[in-house]
């Protein structure tokens, strides 16, 4: 019999923060528990408005060894930077 | 009986009771930190034990104040014996398995939920005050020791026996926390804090629900161990606790770090 609780990845959006951000993982039953646990281990000290939980084995990632395909082509391509524009201050965070 | 009491006598000993609930539950909590079976409950008792420890500190730092002897908070929590305490026996007994913990943990929540809803409203706005600032961390308390009494009771064949045996050692220390005597009644006169006994319908329909989803019986019994609450009798194990807890002022009195 399989004893473990599953895992989950935890969001946390901060004070000030625009999105959530990853900052760690955690076991919990089910989800309900799970964001109950990511207050109690990742919100102690203040840290956060919003909780996402999402359960790990739900999470489609790449694989490591696609590395070269994946991501070299892009490194040579710096005109796809929009390093070349000024951002008026109106616009805000991007 | 002895000459009624006065305002201030029966205020004092209103805010031992609540500060003395907290800091003995807080202390057993806190025995769990680095034991729990996982960690996640681990730091989320530690959590708890915490919120508890610092209700302590605003109810007994309110209580030294009404004494008017200059008496501290710390001065209370670790300079009393036993029978100076006025916690309800519930929050002094051992913590036995994980599942008696968080049975014990919700049944205390459920009361402790209610009554600071009512000390909210307290004629007194010091008592006010501290309940509005305790209210938002034991309505979390109360939402996780209910869910995971649910989870556990309504669990496996194991985690119900558990659960089950837990409730039926417990519940004979419900009562206590509703049994009225002069200092409330004093206190009800003058709309500082609600009368214990009219809380019980609250409770029961609380805990009932709860309890009823967690598939537990509560047993058809309504004997109820007393004594903690007016000092008169408390358990051996208060006596081993502060031992414990108060061991390191005992011996060198005044020390600070």
């Amino acid at each position: 019999m399989k004893n473990e609780w599953p895992l989950w990845e935890i969001f946390i959006r901060g004070q000030h923060g625009m999105s959530h951000r990853h900052v760690g993982s955690l076991h919990a039953p089910d989800a309900a528990m799970a964001i109950k646990n990511a207050r109690d281990v990742y919100t102690r000290r203040n840290e956060g408005v919003s909780i996402w939980v999402v359960e790990a084995n739900n999470i489609a990632a790449s694989s490591p060894s696609d590395k070269g395909p994946l991501y070299e082509p892009s490194e040579s391509k710096v005109y796809r930077h929009p390093t070349f524009f000024d951002i008026p201050d109106e616009v805000g965070a991007m | 009986m002895a000459a009624a009491l006065t305002q201030n006598e029966a205020l004092l000993q209103f805010l031992l009771r609540m500060g003395d609930n907290t800091l003995i539950l807080g202390h057993r909590v806190s025995e769990w930190c680095g034991h729990a079976p996982v960690l996640e409950e681990d730091i989320a008792l530690a959590n708890t034990a915490l919120d508890l420890i610092g209700q302590t500190q605003m109810w007994l730092g309110l209580a030294g104040e009404v004494e008017g002897t200059g008496k501290s908070a710390d001065e209370l929590a670790f300079l009393r014996d036993a029978w100076d305490f006025r916690n309800v026996l519930l929050v002094e007994v051992p913590n036995g398995d994980f599942g008696r913990t968080l049975m014990r943990q919700f049944l205390f929540d459920a009361w402790h939920s209610i009554q600071l809803g009512h000390l909210i409203k307290s004629s007194d706005e010091r008592v006010a005050a501290i309940a509005a600032k305790a209210s938002k961390e034991v309505t979390y308390h109360l939402e996780r020791s209910a869910d995971t009494v649910v989870g556990l009771g309504d669990g496996t064949e194991e985690s119900h026996g558990y659960m089950q045996a837990a409730l039926d050692y417990l519940w004979p220390y419900v009562g206590e926390m509703f049994a009225s005597d002069e200092v409330d009644a004093a206190l009800v006169a003058v709309g500082i804090a609600p009368d214990p006994a009219s809380l019980r319908a609250d409770f029961d329909a609380l805990a009932g629900r709860v309890l009823k989803e967690a598939t537990l019986t509560i047993p058809d019994s309504s004997f109820g161990h007393k004594g903690g609450r007016n000092g008169k009798m408390h358990t051996e194990h208060l006596g081993h606790l502060l031992t414990q807890m108060q061991w390191l002022q005992r011996a060198y009195p005044g020390a600070k770090w």
